[in-house]
């Protein structure tokens, strides 16, 4: 076979450097016009390995959500699947870019032009090694059961989180948080109603929905140790310890599951995490060769 | 250099010019509603003769921003001001009590069912909603109360899909945050 052309290798010569970067959202800085001034005794690396967690794991949940668009069990569930992965993704590019203001920036930035906002080249420009997101969020989707009860576990941890970041020191994190608060709430609720229904549902239902908490519950062991970026900024008032949403989070899973007559596994033992180190299994590779592929292949192109 | 729009008693006026323009602007997804009805346009004032124009995003992931601030830009050029800069504020967040009763009205006009109060927003813990929807909406066909909600999320991130029992017809309702 000799060189191929596709539709792609049209967008590389399209606009001779005056166009929009193809893949992004060049055209819409989602802080522009916010003060990012860093409070004084606030480490600015700290502040942006944390807002990298944080916005990493709404990135990687997001794209796990939207593999469900044109395989959900009904229209209806896949609008609101995508809905949740697009709140995601918007608290994800604020976090990115917050993070990129602080001078956080990916190994491979050059790969990408210039122009790219730094929250783009952050998303599609970093090897597996450079995201810190949670196994959590990385883990496949699994069945709809199981997709519920991640997305179950998964909003209820940032939900609470972000309830108390809401009084961060940092402005920028404190307003994202506050922003993300109504969102996550309905994330939760959705996938609250769903396990009832799933779990008090059919015999089927009921043994797919206690699969998916099986399958779900050894992720949770890792949400609630504090990196010492997160101790520091604990320290500083910036960040939350994890270890202060344990409880929150475990009693709101047990009154789902208890409510959808599903049984409560053992709690975990609980370990540091591997993702917000850097350390991801093969699954993470393979959802961000899906999420980068294009863009790396063309990383010049506009439209 | 443009003079500051507010510098002297005279140029008071190019303000208020400049504010009407930015309230013209429409939102490219609810097109019957202004951005200030909609509570997205917060504020637009004079900077040493810049059009300062700040904007909030109603959810994290609201797709229209960058179409917002081109339509501003564009809106404000053509009325004559060179220096236009449209800012983000994140803080206080977006709510949907902050839709004006005439943009209440437009949307309900428009075939979208208005929100209701926005939920009263608590410092602790989020209160776990188990039971189904409590939000309650009017036809805007018909004006029936009894509608139900089929679907928590529709055609775009601040609406839920609701069905009217006594018409029969869907309707899209701007779900309260």
């Amino acid at each position: 076979m000799g060189h191929q052309e596709t539709v792609y290798d049209a967008l590389d010569h399209a606009h001779g450097g005056e166009g929009q970067w193809a893949f992004g959202t060049g055209f819409d800085e989602p802080l522009a016009g916010v003060d990012t001034t860093v409070p004084e005794g606030i480490d600015p690396a700290d502040l942006g390995a944390y807002c990298l967690m944080l916005g990493d794991d709404a990135l990687v949940l997001c794209q796990r959500l939207t593999q469900w668009v044109t395989n959900a069990p009904e229209l209806e569930e896949e609008v609101a699947l995508a809905n949740c992965g697009l709140d995601l993704l918007g608290q994800a590019r604020l976090l990115l870019a917050r993070a990129g203001s602080v001078g956080v920036l990916c190994r491979s930035r050059a790969l990408a032009t210039g122009s790219i906002p730094d929250e783009d080249a952050l998303a599609y420009f970093r090897g597996p090694d450079e995201f810190r997101s949670s196994g959590l969020v990385e883990a496949p989707n699994g069945d709809f059961g199981q997709t519920i009860v991640r997305l179950l576990a998964a909003s209820s941890w940032r939900l609470a989180l972000f309830t108390r970041l809401r009084d961060s020191r940092d402005p920028v994190l404190a307003a994202i948080a506050a922003k993300g608060v109504p969102e996550l709430t309905y994330h939760r609720d959705h996938a609250a109603r769903w396990l009832l229904r799933l779990g008090d549902g059919t015999p089927e239902s009921h043994r797919r929905a206690q699969a998916g908490v099986d399958a779900v519950w050894p992720l949770l062991a890792d949400l609630f140790t504090a990196t010492d970026v997160e101790t520091r900024l604990t320290a500083a008032g910036v960040a939350v310890d994890p270890a202060d949403l344990r409880d929150e989070v475990r009693g709101v899973l047990a009154t789902v599951l208890e409510r959808a007559t599903l049984t409560v596994p053992g709690w975990p033992v609980e370990v540091p995490s591997r993702g917000r180190a850097g350390e991801h299994g093969p699954e993470l590779a393979a959802l961000l060769a899906d999420l980068q592929g294009l863009a790396r292949k063309h990383p010049a192109a506009t439209w | 250099m443009t003079a500051a729009l507010t510098g002297q008693s005279g140029h008071f006026g190019r303000l208020a010019d400049a504010r009407a323009v930015a309230e013209t602007v429409t939102d490219p997804e609810l097109p019957m509603l202004t951005l200030a009805d909609l509570g997205v346009l917060r504020d637009v004032r004079d900077e040493g003769g810049t059009v300062v124009v700040e904007i909030t995003p109603t959810y994290s992931g609201c797709p229209a921003m960058g179409v917002m601030r081109a339509d501003l830009v564009h809106a404000l050029h053509r009325a004559g001001f060179a220096d236009v800069d449209v800012r983000t504020v994140l803080s206080p967040a977006w709510s949907t009590d902050w839709i004006s009763e005439a943009g209440r009205h437009k949307l309900a006009a428009g075939g979208i069912a208005p929100p209701g109060h926005a939920p009263v927003r608590t410092a602790g813990p989020v209160p776990l909603q188990l039971g189904p929807s409590r939000r309650t909406a009017t036809c805007p066909q018909c004006g029936s109360a009894d509608t139900e909600e089929t679907s928590e999320f529709s055609g775009t991130a601040c609406k839920a899909l609701r069905r009217c029992r006594a018409c029969l017809e869907p309707f899209e309702h701007v779900k309260e945050i």
